[in-house]
């Protein structure tokens, strides 16, 4: 008997990896010098860059699309690496579904808050 | 049921034979605490909660750029917010957890990427260290356009 023929499915899958990938490298080469900075040093009075420098800096195209970038590979970095803790951390491999739904839905409106907040900041 | 000879019980030619349940791999239970195990599985874990600082500090910057964004009032009550000990304690554990990811990150580099330059492969050393050199040039960087007077 011939073996049935089954083309295997297209999944968005390489896509995700592709994006969780290229947030991996933006949140490793970004995000620990921008947390120092803004999450420990200003809070602990160690540096206190001014707003009106800080607004400049936004103002600039060049720091909107590098934070945009940086912020939106995040987040689909997040969504690809919790929804695996999900599935074998938590054991929750049978409401797959549901997890992939949910990350996902939070990583896209969390790049469009991303993108209004840039647009409006500068 | 008649079984003819060469017929597979369970496979195929089985009356009963239910594509979904055909030769179900056996899994046997695991504790859903399996990471508490070993310290390499505890180690695995701590990994890849590493992405929760990441989630946090895009929350973290991005209400930081709307305070900029919004002027020297909303920026002052962004500070205060921000010099409250459990934000403070909270954005000590997730810069550890990002040089956590970062570290681990670079560290795999070398096992994704293979790179060749005139017929040599390039010694995943080398690969790793432009990893490491480049995070202190970003990071020189960001400092630079965030504190030049």
């Amino acid at each position: 008997m011939a073996e049935p023929t089954t083309r295997p499915r297209r999944t968005a899958e390489p896509i995700l990896w592709l994006l969780f990938s290229a947030g991996g490298v933006a949140a490793a080469l970004f995000l620990p010098a921008l947390m120092f900075i803004f999450g420990l040093a200003v809070p602990l009075g160690w540096l206190a860059p001014g707003r009106d420098h800080l607004h400049a800096v936004l103002a600039n195209p060049l720091t909107l699309l590098v934070l945009l970038g940086v912020c939106v590979l995040s987040l689909f970095h997040w969504a690809q690496r919790f929804r695996y803790t999900l599935f074998d951390g938590l054991k929750l491999k049978d409401h797959q579904r549901l997890i992939n739904i949910g990350c996902y839905t939070i990583a896209v409106l969390g790049s469009i808050a991303v993108a209004v907040v840039l647009w409006q900041a500068r | 049921m008649t079984t003819e000879p060469g017929d597979i019980i369970g496979g195929a030619g089985d009356p009963a034979y239910q594509p979904d349940q055909a030769y179900q791999p056996y899994r046997p239970p695991v504790s859903i605490l399996w990471w508490l195990r070993r310290r390499t599985y505890l180690f695995f874990a701590l990994r890849e909660l590493s992405c929760l600082a990441v989630a946090w500090s895009v929350l973290y910057l991005i209400l930081l750029v709307r305070a900029v964004g919004e002027g020297g009032g909303a920026y002052e009550q962004f500070l205060v917010w921000t010099g409250m000990p459990w934000v403070v304690v909270l954005n000590v554990v997730a810069f550890a957890f990002l040089v956590l990811h970062a570290i681990t990150w670079f560290n795999l580099t070398p096992a994704a990427t293979v790179v060749r330059l005139r017929g040599q492969r390039v010694r995943p050393a080398v690969i790793a260290g432009s990893a490491y050199a480049g995070w202190v040039v970003v990071s020189a960087l960001v400092a630079w356009i965030v504190l030049r007077p």
